[in-house]
């Protein structure tokens, strides 16, 4: 046993360590507890969760692009009944604070997912979706617009206790705007960034690889663009980040908290390397013990510009 | 299901630039089971990024093999493959062939590289079962008879065989096999699947076939690869976890 605190603090939020499974890249636990042991993962984020069952966009949901991939599964899920009943007695037994995702077509949505799932003492916090590119209705028309993503906020946060991360889009030209606002509002965090809108073509048929017609960016592709965005926030607003942009290994968790990150979240890695979340926490282990750095937390924001 | 390192033995080239990658793998070649799966990470580097999905095309002892054409980036890195490289390998993956049951005749429905899983299931199809392998294919080129029995082949353009599609081979050759006790295993095109449905539906035939999709995860996760529900409209199913394989009547195609 090393003397190093992986342990890092988001808001009123403790983890054990840094590395979060991002939503709709760990589904509800299930699968993935087969393949690694959940009770070492500093946290899991569930995939999106709305009022009623989801069914999502039809085939061809995924194409894979140059170091990433397009998705545009279009918020499939069981819905906050469902997942109340038949999932989290699964995720009740182990040991790992668990945030439940949620995505809405209406503020009205939203608040009502909050209010029905905050009374589940596993849930630990919740992360509001408002920046989905692959649904019409919701998703990026929220996450566009500030005084929408503010709207949530403050409605949310009046119907839970839970710390409200506020998980941002990309799309945007200044994300500290919306950090600001989410701040403003009293939101405990943000969580960014959620994929990149995309598209790519088939040049024989002339179609769209995705029948959706674009998709939400992911992988190492974005990772210089999703570290801009982790940097302007830390730059210019005083709220937690949880970073997440095609990380891929510990080195990408680091330069994540070097540049504001208090936490991370792995995605797209999670479908390639479903052991990647315990590589990577013994690798940053590894990493203090040879750098003598005592605190990872002493990291987040240590950027020397 | 788990991640295991697995080395290449050889890789074997067909006629026409179909290869066989032969793995050793000793707790693959022992779980995994014929119509399912493995998710396959060909490289270490971002590109080609994600693993990519291949039936197990055969077992013998402690390996493996895969069957498989150079289509993009990822199966040209896996046909250049050589003796001691190590691939890193998820599986086994999917719900495979329920070739166990009521039936005194197994038929293969195969259309190009939709022959990859059969060799493996005729090789664990109970003895007492008749096999007929029915291949297709658009030219002779395309038609991959490696580890069938029975063989009845047919090309689109006539080149080999039966002039016209495997579905229309079996429709003019089902009378003279001879059995009411039927179960019919496909694999091969969508297009080829939906005439086969048609057929098997239309006789009251049993038929399962194993499908494709685009993958990311290839274990329930990424939810990219649904596939059309007969029961329920408001639910997909998908491909990797619900699948591979379908009985027809269960799938819309």
């Amino acid at each position: 046993m090393s003397n190093v605190d992986l342990s890092v603090k988001v808001g009123t939020l403790t983890f054990r360590n840094p590395v979060l499974l991002a939503s709709g890249t760990v589904g509800y636990g299930s699968e993935m507890s087969e393949l690694i042991d959940l009770n070492k993962i500093g946290g899991i984020v569930t995939k999106s969760l709305s009022l009623k069952p989801r069914k999502g966009n039809p085939p061809q949901r995924i194409v894979e692009t140059p170091s990433g991939m397009l998705n545009a599964i279009g918020l499939t899920n069981v819905g906050v009944e469902v997942f109340l009943k038949e999932k989290i007695p699964f995720l009740k037994k182990f040991d790992v604070p668990l945030i439940c995702n949620i995505a809405a077509s209406s503020v009205e949505e939203y608040v009502e997912c909050t209010k029905i799932l905050t009374e589940e003492e596993t849930i630990k916090a919740f992360e509001i979706n408002v920046s989905c590119p692959n649904v019409k209705e919701g998703g990026l028309q929220f996450g566009n617009d500030v005084s929408a993503v503010g709207k949530i906020t403050e409605k949310v946060k009046a119907v839970t206790d839970k710390p409200v991360i506020i998980k941002l889009s990309p799309n945007v030209s200044y994300i500290s705007e919306f950090a600001k606002v989410v701040k403003k509002e009293g939101g405990d965090a943000v969580s960014a960034i959620n994929t990149l809108v995309g598209t790519s073509f088939d040049i024989f048929t002339r179609k769209p690889k995705i029948k959706n017609i674009t998709g939400g960016l992911s992988g190492p592709a974005i990772k210089p663009v999703a570290l801009a965005k982790v940097l302007e926030i830390s730059m210019s607003v005083g709220i937690p980040i949880i970073g997440i942009g095609g990380i891929m290994n510990w080195k990408d968790v680091v330069e994540f908290m070097i540049a504001g990150a208090s936490a991370i979240q792995l995605g797209t890695v999670n479908f390639i390397d479903p052991a990647a979340a315990e590589k990577i926490i013994s690798s940053l282990e590894q990493y203090c013990i040879k750098n003598k750095i005592e605190k990872l937390s002493s990291l987040t924001a240590s950027y020397n510009l | 299901m788990f991640v295991i390192d697995a080395t290449v033995e050889k890789s074997i080239e067909l006629d026409n630039q179909i290869y066989l990658l032969k793995i050793h793998s000793p707790q693959i070649a022992e779980t995994i089971r014929p119509g399912q799966f493995l998710n396959i990470r060909v490289s270490d580097s971002y590109y080609p990024l994600l693993r990519r999905p291949f039936s197990v095309c055969d077992v013998e002892d402690d390996f493996f093999y895969l069957m498989f054409n150079i289509y993009g980036e990822g199966t040209k890195i896996l046909a250049n493959k050589r003796f001691g490289d190590v691939i890193d390998v998820l599986g086994p993956l999917g719900n495979g062939f329920n070739y166990n049951g009521d039936y005194d005749t197994a038929i293969i429905v195969a259309g190009g590289l939709g022959a990859a899983p059969f060799p493996f299931l005729i090789k664990k199809l109970p003895q007492d079962k008749n096999v007929y392998s029915f291949i297709g294919g658009r030219t002779f080129k395309d038609v991959i008879i490696h580890g069938m029995k029975n063989i009845l082949t047919a090309t689109d353009d006539g080149s080999l065989g039966y002039k016209g599609t495997v579905v229309d081979l079996l429709k003019v050759n089902l009378p003279m096999l001879n059995s009411s006790r039927i179960k019919i295993f496909g694999c091969g095109p969508n297009a080829m699947l939906r005439s086969l449905k048609e057929f098997c539906i239309d006789n009251n035939l049993d038929c399962e076939v194993s499908t494709e999709s685009a993958m990311a995860c290839g274990f329930g996760i990424c939810q990219g690869c649904p596939i059309e529900s007969v029961d329920n409209p408001d639910k997909f199913l998908l491909v990797c976890k619900d699948g591979p394989v379908f009985n027809v009547k269960d799938v819309i195609i």
